[in-house]
């Protein structure tokens, strides 16, 4: 089975995270690291091929050239192969601009199963993948903590608001995996010394044959305006129990509507 | 300005946090449609006239039974495609985030997500994102028709108008794609409590309550409230608490409607995990403990006094 | 102020630890041993250039690289990142650098906040400050204030260009020393549970072996303490160690010169053993890095540097500095000070080098190494590659002699011969040489002379006073705790993972409290009293930033699982 996984180089959550006031966009300038549940992606991709004995895990990004080490990551995990979409007039792009380039990008793979990592950490609001899909006109499965195959299908087992659903998808299926899917694996040292030599081709947006009206923020259909200081949480009120702390407390409740 | 809300149901019910939205998009002003998408739906629309839709279209098939997005994706494009529609909302779920994703593939439309609020400045449609953790709100647009929006859970309550809503049923056309996936099983029901991530409520412990056995009155009163269970890392590491249930730096994000902290001092590698609760309520009984900063209501006292004292007047207001 | 003395001492009570457990012969079967050429332990600056001098041999010499093997030079880093664990000020003298870089880079291309541009030095009481002014050797000029993280991941991205293979999250554990030569080091185990057991992504470590090992662990090298243990190689003093906290503020009003304070807070009386001072340095328009150092052999329970640090910034001089600014960044580190009399008899073994800070090569008074860890990572180098040409073994007795003469006849050597008895006529300070003489000039020798001591810093007494009354309550804004700080440093070690520091958790109760105090992240707590006049002492080893402290003042602090600790960027 060839299996895509779609993975993203993400600010580092060590590092505080912040809005670059001038491009009004996330500053994405420091260190950065693998996408924490994208890592859940490449481990369950990886199971599925060893746990079949063939096949081929490949890496897909969108990013800045740094992001290659975001793919060394998961190549050192034991993918075999990474893509790297890489054009400074994908600059900009929002979830209309990104999804196609990346959908362009996965077309060139023709796999089986491509996987992402139901969120980011930067903001990304676990929707790229189902844009994705559409994209691909494939069937699609969300929040996926649990995956098994047959012939043609795969079945994901996940958690919603209201209980656990089972869906099945007919193959070729694009599935986010939740990070309770897995426990990712560490690197070895072999791993590691070995993932520079793994092939990483890094493509322009041309090469894909993406016109540049579809790109960056022409290829957008959203924008940002202004960035401002949230509204104050509201007024903390303290006060010391003198016997009645808990009806104070619940009549608070009451008067947010958080209990009947 | 068209706009069309989706509202997600479940067992019978339209979703309060769709209501909410409709609400919401009526209180702008111009007309507002409300779409309900499903099998043997059709009594939901009087309800979605009485919380804001002036015309409800209703699909009624089979083969949306199932609460799979794709085939919603099919309804919502058509529909937008047919009448012209300039913006679509959503309140986020786990579909309806599926949904509006998808539905900006389909139509090549801008979808701004994470709103907290919506306005029309000048004439122009402007969301209010809140990004960062809750650090910074963003004045987000879109730069064409139509215009998709997610809203957070609950940001706002549904309102009662009271009207009639006109009905109008809708044929959909489905995409081979979006019938490739099947539900086997459908909603059911974990023997536990919510897990902490999905909680809506969440009551946590942490070393002031003196003693592992303290966790037995954070569960009673979070069974009482219908929530989880969370700990800080320093219970944790104590081994009064699972891992599963720590809530922090190094354990999990949670921004349930209600977090109650009890005997937790607030050191900022528990703030980040919590930070995003929409009310939080603290017990403690030092004056000084840094949660006191940032929680909504603040109760210097003995935990073990008003924790137990709350679980029963919760119970018998329930009750 | 009270005052009570106990005779109670650190090293009275030393940890479960020997220095032999860290030595061990390789076990993985030979197929699954990592084999590479040079072996460097630790991507800091001495390692760095020894890696990056090599390669640039290498490059000179193809059939060597090719005897090598696959990987010629692989440059192990426990840090997430080559820079997450470097700390400095830092003011770098850019001699060794420009000698590493010569014919290829010059100053310019290497990521600094430019050349100092003017110098001033304070003598600090609480409220009142004096300038002391610039001694004639003052040596500042022409030099450069860098981020040492940031020259770190610099560095580390040359080395790479230069064909070293950086290997990031990877600690080492154990040296591997086998038939009387080192042969390289056993990397530690990752998925591993509190209690040690295995988890479910448990991946055991590996075997590297190497025909020259070079250690550049800086301070409180975990493999340097024993390897010089093991060969014997001790110096004729014990060795000493500072702590240093620092702080990288973002600041409306850009700081046009470096400072450096001596004095307050610190107190005079040398029998409270408090000797040290701050740093205050411009990074570029808007950032400014600022640090207090304390030497350890300090004896009140009560003296933590984070929270001297803290009621330093309440100073006149220091707040207008930082008026409006916001803090960015936080970290500890402790820092080799046993200068020339305290450095190994030999810096060699057979298959083995010790280069940088772990090997001692620090100028306390000017409190600069970065130079030092540069130019002897060039000669170590430079030794490996003869030591490994056709017809050399590099593990014969004496093989990489040849590093020692180089080291000892350079002027890194003279320099630290220079400065030897500093420890001795010097007051208060490390920073500033002649300056102290002014200093002196200034008080009229009513500085006492620092106390020319060769007690380890855990064998002195400790003593209790109410030191911790004057301590800020932290605001938030100028002043913080401990935890948000750990909080900034970036660090998100893995909670369950097995507990790295080794101490002895039943002890006096002063003891304890020495080490809560001492500890800039709050890493231990008291417990309970054991009833026999002992306290037992908690841990929260994922709190750590391996500063290094513990080691000096009668625990042992080991490596964490690899990846773990602190992220610095712009310490």
């Amino acid at each position: 089975m060839k299996i895509a996984v779609c993975v993203k180089q993400v600010p580092d959550a060590a590092v505080t995270k912040r809005i670059d006031p001038a491009t009004k966009r996330l500053d994405r300038s420091g260190e950065a690291a693998l996408n924490p549940v994208d890592a859940n992606a490449v481990e369950e991709a990886l199971r599925i091929r060893d746990a079949s004995g063939e096949g081929e895990v490949v890496v897909v990004s969108l990013g800045p050239e740094k992001a290659l080490d975001a793919l060394r990551k998961a190549l050192a995990m034991g993918a075999d192969r990474a893509v790297l979409v890489s054009d400074d007039a994908a600059a900009g792009s929002d979830l209309v601009a990104t999804s196609y380039a990346l959908a362009r990008a996965l077309e060139r793979e023709s796999a089986d199963l491509v996987l992402f990592g139901q969120q980011a950490s930067d903001g990304d609001g676990a929707l790229l993948w189902a844009a994705v899909a559409e994209r691909l006109r494939r069937p699609m499965i969300s929040q996926a903590a649990e995956l098994t195959f047959e012939n043609g299908s795969v079945t994901g087992k996940r958690q919603t608001e209201f209980g656990y659903d089972v869906i099945r998808a007919s193959l070729p299926a694009v599935v986010a995996v939740a990070d309770s899917i897995n426990e990712p694996r560490y690197p070895s040292l072999k791993g590691i010394m070995g993932a520079k030599k793994k092939p990483q081709d890094v493509v322009t947006l041309s090469e894909l044959g993406i016109e540049p009206d579809r790109a960056g923020s022409a290829g957008s259909r959203t924008e940002v305006l202004a960035l401002s200081a949230p509204p104050p949480r509201g007024d903390t009120r303290k006060i010391e129990d003198d016997g009645s702390g808990a009806e104070k407390i619940l009549e608070f409740l009451a008067e947010k509507r958080l209990v009947q | 300005m068209t706009t069309l809300v989706f509202l997600e149901h479940h067992e019978g019910e339209l979703q309060k946090g769709s209501l909410g939205v409709l609400g919401k998009a009526a209180g702008l002003g111009h007309p507002v449609s409300g779409i309900i998408l499903g099998s043997g739906v059709e009594g939901l629309a009087a309800d979605a006239g009485r919380y804001g839709a002036a015309t409800v279209y209703v699909a009624d098939d089979p083969r949306l039974e199932a609460p799979l997005p794709q085939p919603r994706v099919d309804a919502l494009a058509q529909l937008v495609e047919e009448k012209g529609i300039e913006t679509v909302l959503f309140a986020q779920s786990i579909l309806s985030a599926d949904i509006a994703a998808a539905l900006a593939a389909r139509l090549d439309a801008g979808l701004n997500w994470q709103l907290v609020d919506l306005e029309e400045q000048d004439g122009v449609l402007v969301g209010k994102q809140s990004a960062l953790g809750d650090s910074v709100l963003v004045d987000v647009g879109w730069t064409s028709t139509p215009r998709l929006g997610l809203f957070r859970a609950g940001v706002f309550d549904p309102v009662e108008t009271g009207a009639a809503g006109t009905l109008e049923r809708l044929d959909v056309r489905f995409e081979e794609h979006s019938l490739l996936a099947e539900m086997l099983e459908q909603a059911h029901e974990e023997t536990s409590g919510p897990s902490i991530e999905d909680a809506s409520v969440i009551v946590a412990g942490g070393r002031g309550l003196g003693a592992p056995e303290g966790f037995g009155m954070v569960e009673e009163l979070a069974k009482a409230l219908g929530g989880a269970v969370g700990a800080t890392r320093a219970v944790v590491d104590a081994g009064w608490y699972p891992y599963a249930s720590q809530v922090g730096q190094t354990g999990k994000n949670v921004s349930p409607a209600l977090y109650v902290a009890c005997g937790i001092s607030g050191a900022i590698q528990h703030k980040v995990g919590m930070q995003g609760s929409k009310v939080i309520v603290a017990i403690n009984k030092d004056p000084n403990a840094p949660i006191f900063e940032f929680a909504d209501l603040g109760v210097v006292g003995d935990v073990s006094q008003i924790v137990p004292k709350l679980t029963e007047l919760v119970r018998a207001r329930s009750s | 102020m009270s005052r009570a003395a106990s005779r109670v001492r650190p090293s009275d009570y030393p940890p479960p630890f020997s220095p032999a457990e860290v030595i061990a012969a390789p076990t993985d079967p030979s197929g699954e041993r990592i084999e590479v050429g040079l072996l460097v332990v630790g991507a800091g600056p001495a390692g760095l250039a020894c890696a990056i001098r090599f390669g640039q041999l290498l490059e000179e010499s193809p059939e060597t690289a090719e005897r090598l093997g696959d990987v010629p030079v692989a440059v192990v880093e426990k840090g997430a990142k080559p820079g997450s664990h470097l700390l400095s000020g830092a003011v770098v003298n850019p001699r060794g650098l420009r000698r590493l870089f010569k014919g290829r880079l010059t100053m310019n291309d290497l990521p600094t906040f430019g050349e100092v541009h003017g110098e001033a030095v304070y003598m600090l009481t609480k409220s009142t400050s004096i300038r002391v002014p610039p001694p004639p050797t003052m040596r500042n000029h022409g030099n450069y204030v860098a981020s040492l993280a940031q020259l770190g991941r610099f560095l580390a991205e040359q080395a790479e260009e230069s064909g070293a293979a950086i290997l990031p999250e990877t600690d080492a554990q154990k040296l591997l020393v086998a038939d009387g030569r080192v042969q390289g080091i056993r990397t530690g185990d990752k998925g591993r549970g509190r209690d040690g057991q295995k988890l479910p992504n448990f991946e055991s470590g590996s075997d590297i072996v190497a025909r020259i090992t070079v250690l550049a662990e800086g301070t409180q090298g975990h493999l340097t303490g024993a390897a010089i243990s093991h060969f014997g190689l001790e110096g004729a003093h014990p060795q000493l160690w500072a702590l240093g906290v620092k702080e990288v503020w973002k600041v409306p009003k850009p700081l046009g010169h470096i400072v450096h304070t001596l004095g307050w807070p610190l107190r005079k009386p040398a029998r409270y053993g408090e000797f040290g001072g701050s740093f205050i340095y411009p990074m570029g328009a808007d950032l400014v890095s600022l640090g207090f150092v304390a030497g350890l052999e300090y004896r009140d329970v009560e003296f933590s540097v984070h929270d001297v640090l803290q009621q330093f910034k309440t100073h006149r001089i220091v707040r207008k500095i930082l008026r409006d600014g916001e803090r960015v960044a936080w970290g500890a580190k402790t820092i080799t000070e046993g200068g020339y009399h305290a450095l190994p008899k030999r810096f060699n073994a057979p298959g083995m080098l010790l280069v940088g800070e772990g090997a001692g090569l620090v100028n306390v008074p000017a409190l600069k190494g970065i130079h030092y860890g540069v130019e002897s990572g060039i000669l170590a180098a430079e030794t490996a590659f003869r030591a490994l040409q056709r017809g050399e073994s590099p593990s014969r007795p004496g093989a990489l002699d040849g590093y020692d003469e180089a080291l000892r006849s350079s002027w890194v050597t003279k320099e630290l011969h220079a400065v030897r008895n500093m420890r001795q006529v010097f007051d208060k300070g490390f920073f500033v040489g002649g300056a102290l003489a002014s200093a002196m000039t200034v008080t009229k020798g009513k500085l006492p002379p620092r106390e020319f001591s060769s007690e380890p810093n855990a064998r002195h007494a400790l003593m209790k006073t109410d030191r911790a009354k004057s301590y800020p309550a932290p605001d938030g804004k100028l002043t913080f705790d401990k935890l948000s700080s750990v909080f900034l440093s970036g660090n998100r070690t893995r909670d369950d993972q097995p507990n790295h520091i080794r101490l002895e958790r039943h002890v006096p109760r002063e003891l304890a409290e020495l080490w809560v105090n001492m500890c800039p992240a709050r890493v231990y707590e008291l417990g309970d009293a054991d009833g026999d006049g002992t306290v037992t002492v908690e841990l929260s080893p994922s709190n750590c930033v391996q500063c290094g402290a513990i080691t000096a003042k009668g625990g042992r602090l080991t490596p964490p699982e690899g990846g773990s600790g602190p992220e610095y960027t712009l310490a």
